[in-house]
């Protein structure tokens, strides 16, 4: 019986995030909204997990309180419980202080054995919050996991995890309880069951605000405040793009591909 | 009538086609590429004596006045994505090519209405009326088809089901007669009255009647938001069967498609893209759509509901566009799939929505009957279900037989529910007989002496529907 913490985000509904252009902040007013796309495959990971070793899975998301919207489809998704972190003085919050404040609330929980998250978000793609949070409750992490291997129940329970890590994939064993975040590889996400939204609407979120997680810190970690990121501005990224177009018989064409790939050291 | 024979063009023809079009733009002998011999379905093939690629309709015109003069045939290709044969030049001569009449001449916001010419590809249109918030409902899966290609076979597609086949939308044509004649038949306005509807006769003629130039196509405001349902069921029977019970819903889908699941297998094989959830046997995929999202959460609802009380294992949600695209990606993608398995053959029978199962089903019975794999997925919504016939391993002579056989008792079949030989691929070459058998001598006779009327040298797609 595992217990698994999967860390949610609500991000922008649309993949091209607009910027407004006289504030230089993302645009979020009247966005629709949804989880955070590797967030959906670390709660479908968590779902192949307890299926096979039996278990419960929260999820964990901090945000206004809409995003009971993202714990009600976890829910339908196969999630447990859910706990939402909402409260004004937790807006505006960095990695660090995201992470921090995650890590109040996770410590708040009696027992867990692995938490998962997503490699990074689509909004901020900083992929540090996982990493940071695991720091904070001073357990291993694992990230750009790419694939789930096995839990071990010896003297004491360890995971196999095969990493990706860009040009090699790393088989990690590490004790648990541990943090792992999620790359697209780890799981094929299923879709929200409507059986299972419907037996949601009755089931409760955990609402828990600054009061909850304050314990002995005080407000300094929290929100803007405890975040020593300062945004200079927001740009989108220039994307780049070449093009080039070569015209001729197609065994020249081909001749004239096989070299270029060569040259660019692809083959 | 005539037949008109294949008949070789000589050089001085030629000659006078390409000072009719520039000598670019006709291509004869080996210069042919292959697909203009044939379709996507049909494995036989028949090369034309020239391609022709008019740019505009005065061309066209002096094409077909020349071809009228020498009596040689005429078959419009578009983008020869068709399924039965159509625009295939059966007897030689020309395959009038309408690759660059591919012009949208203009779009209307006030009669929301576009204009364009018949090479303009589906899947271009589309993109660009969607741009100006306007929408072109019909959605064949073939998206590389040409505007021309859908009104010459008047088809339907996915979201049949709400919104009708090309024919509901199409106002007006410019048409080239047989003998180079220019006619405008119907336009802009949004009702007629005025006599015989010849703009719907031209619907759905494939090339027999005339050629056509110009179309006035009606469009309608794009829905803010669609999702989807995908609906696992514990077998085909009672997946099918929740389709009228959906439709009576009081909620109207988008669309409404049933598949196996071993359609799915073959699509992960073949794709090697994994499909969002498997393991029952059968499925039903519905898209919706609206303009708020409370009107389409409660719409999504209702169906639920319905497909829960019709044996449904449960109902998957498809809100985001990831969702929604992973579905339909997968769905546009089943005849591919199941092509890369086998050649195949394939029904397009329509019967009514009351009947649609007990034909699939029937159809589904003859696999073991006949030892023919036997793959169905398709419209469920309008009772058009696709069924497909995998040749597999067979030799030429035990496929032909086979095919012959089972094809034979699925038209009689779908007749004997009340339904239609093609629902929306078009009779063409392939489904001749089968047209023949259901519709009876008078009914052929009115079409012939149509066709009579139009084209009386029989010059016009010859070999074709009738």
């Amino acid at each position: 019986m595992l217990n698994v913490i999967v860390c949610l985000k609500q991000v922008p509904g649309t993949n091209e995030v607009e910027i407004d252009p006289q504030l230089g902040t993302l645009k979020r007013e009247n966005a629709a909204t949804k989880i955070n796309l590797y967030d959906l495959y670390a709660l479908e990971a968590a779902v192949n997990i307890t299926d096979q070793y039996g278990g419960r899975i929260t999820v964990i998301s901090m945000g206004p309180p809409q995003a009971k919207k993202a714990i009600l489809e976890a829910y339908a998704l196969g999630a447990h419980h859910g706990i939402l972190l909402s409260d004004r003085r937790f807006a505006g919050a960095d990695t660090l202080a995201t992470a921090f404040t995650l890590a109040q609330a996770i410590r708040r929980r009696e027992s867990y054995d692995l938490i998962l998250t997503g490699m990074q978000t689509s909004d901020g793609d900083t992929a540090q919050v996982g990493p940071a949070l695991a720091e904070f409750l001073g357990i291993p992490h694992v990230a750009y996991v790419h694939k789930v291997l096995g839990i071990q129940h010896g003297t004491e329970k360890t995971i196999t995890v095969q990493a990706d890590m860009g040009d090699a994939l790393d088989t990690l064993q590490t004790q648990m309880p541990c943090l792992l975040t999620c790359t697209k590889e780890v799981s094929r996400p299923g879709l929200p069951s409507y059986l299972r939204l419907k037996a949601a609407r009755e089931r409760d979120i955990t609402v828990w605000t600054y009061d909850d997680l304050k314990q002995e810190t005080g407000p300094a970690y929290f929100g803007l405040d405890g975040s020593p990121t300062r945004v200079q501005k927001v740009f989108p990224p220039s994307k780049e793009q070449a093009h080039e177009r070569w015209e001729g018989p197609p065994a020249a064409l081909a001749r004239r591909l096989y070299a270029r790939l060569q040259e660019m050291k692809r083959i | 009538m005539t037949t008109p024979q294949a008949s070789q063009l000589d050089a001085a023809q030629i000659q006078a086609l390409m000072a009719i079009v520039g000598p670019d733009a006709v291509k004869t002998g080996d210069e042919i590429a292959p697909e203009y011999a044939r379709d996507e379905l049909v494995s036989t093939s028949s090369y034309p004596d020239a391609v022709v690629e008019p740019a505009n309709t005065a061309q066209v015109r002096a094409i077909m006045r020349f071809a009228h003069t020498h009596r040689i045939p005429v078959t419009v290709r578009g983008a020869g994505t068709g399924l039965c044969g159509g625009s295939v030049p059966v007897h030689g001569g020309i395959v009038l090519s309408t690759t660059r009449l591919n012009r949208i001449l203009e779009i209307d916001r006030e009669c929301m209405t576009a204009t364009v010419e018949p090479g303009v590809l589906l899947l271009d249109f589309q993109k660009e009326v969607e741009k100006l918030g306007l929408f072109y409902p019909p959605d064949p899966g073939e998206k590389s088809a040409t505007l021309g290609g859908n009104v010459s076979t008047n088809a339907g597609g996915m979201r049949a089901v709400k919104y009708g086949v090309t024919r509901d939308y199409v106002r007006g044509l410019e048409v080239v007669l047989a003998d180079g004649e220019i006619v405008q038949l119907g336009g802009k306005p949004a009702k007629n009255s005025s006599g015989y509807n010849l703009v719907q006769l031209l619907v759905g003629s494939e090339g027999t009647l005339g050629v056509i130039t110009k179309i006035i196509l009606r469009l309608v405001p794009l829905p803010a938001l669609r999702m989807s349902l995908l609906a696992p069921f514990p077998a085909l029977a009672t997946a099918i069967a929740a389709v009228p019970a959906i439709l009576n819903s009081g909620v109207t889908p988008t669309a409404l498609e049933f598949f196996q699941d071993k359609v799915l297998h073959a699509f992960e094989e073949s794709m090697g893209k994994p499909f969002p959830h498997t393991g029952a046997p059968a499925y039903l995929l519905i898209m919706l759509d609206g303009n708020s999202q409370t009107e389409l959460d409660a719409a999504y609802a209702a169906v639920a509901e319905v497909c829960l009380r019709q044996q449904a294992l449960d109902v998957l949600i498809a809100d985001t566009s990831e969702r929604h695209s992973a579905l339909w990606e997968a769905r546009g993608s089943f005849l591919q799939a199941v092509k890369a398995m086998s050649e195949i053959d394939e029904v397009d029978v329509v019967t009514p929505i009351s009947r649609i199962a007990e034909f699939i089903m029937f159809c589904d019975s003859l696999a073991e009957e006949y030892g023919v794999r036997i793959y169905s997925f398709g419209h469920a919504g309008d009772g058009n279900g696709h069924v497909y016939l995998l040749r597999d391993a067979m030799d030429d002579a035990t496929w032909r037989q086979r095919q012959d056989e089972v094809m034979r008792i699925i038209y009689q079949k779908g007749a004997e529910l009340g339904g239609a030989v093609s629902g929306e691929h078009g009779i063409g070459r392939a489904k001749r007989v089968y047209l023949h058998e259901q519709v009876g001598e008078t009914y052929m006779r009115l079409l012939r002496q149509i066709k009579q009327v139009f084209d009386p040298l029989g010059i016009l797609n010859p070999g074709k529907i009738i």
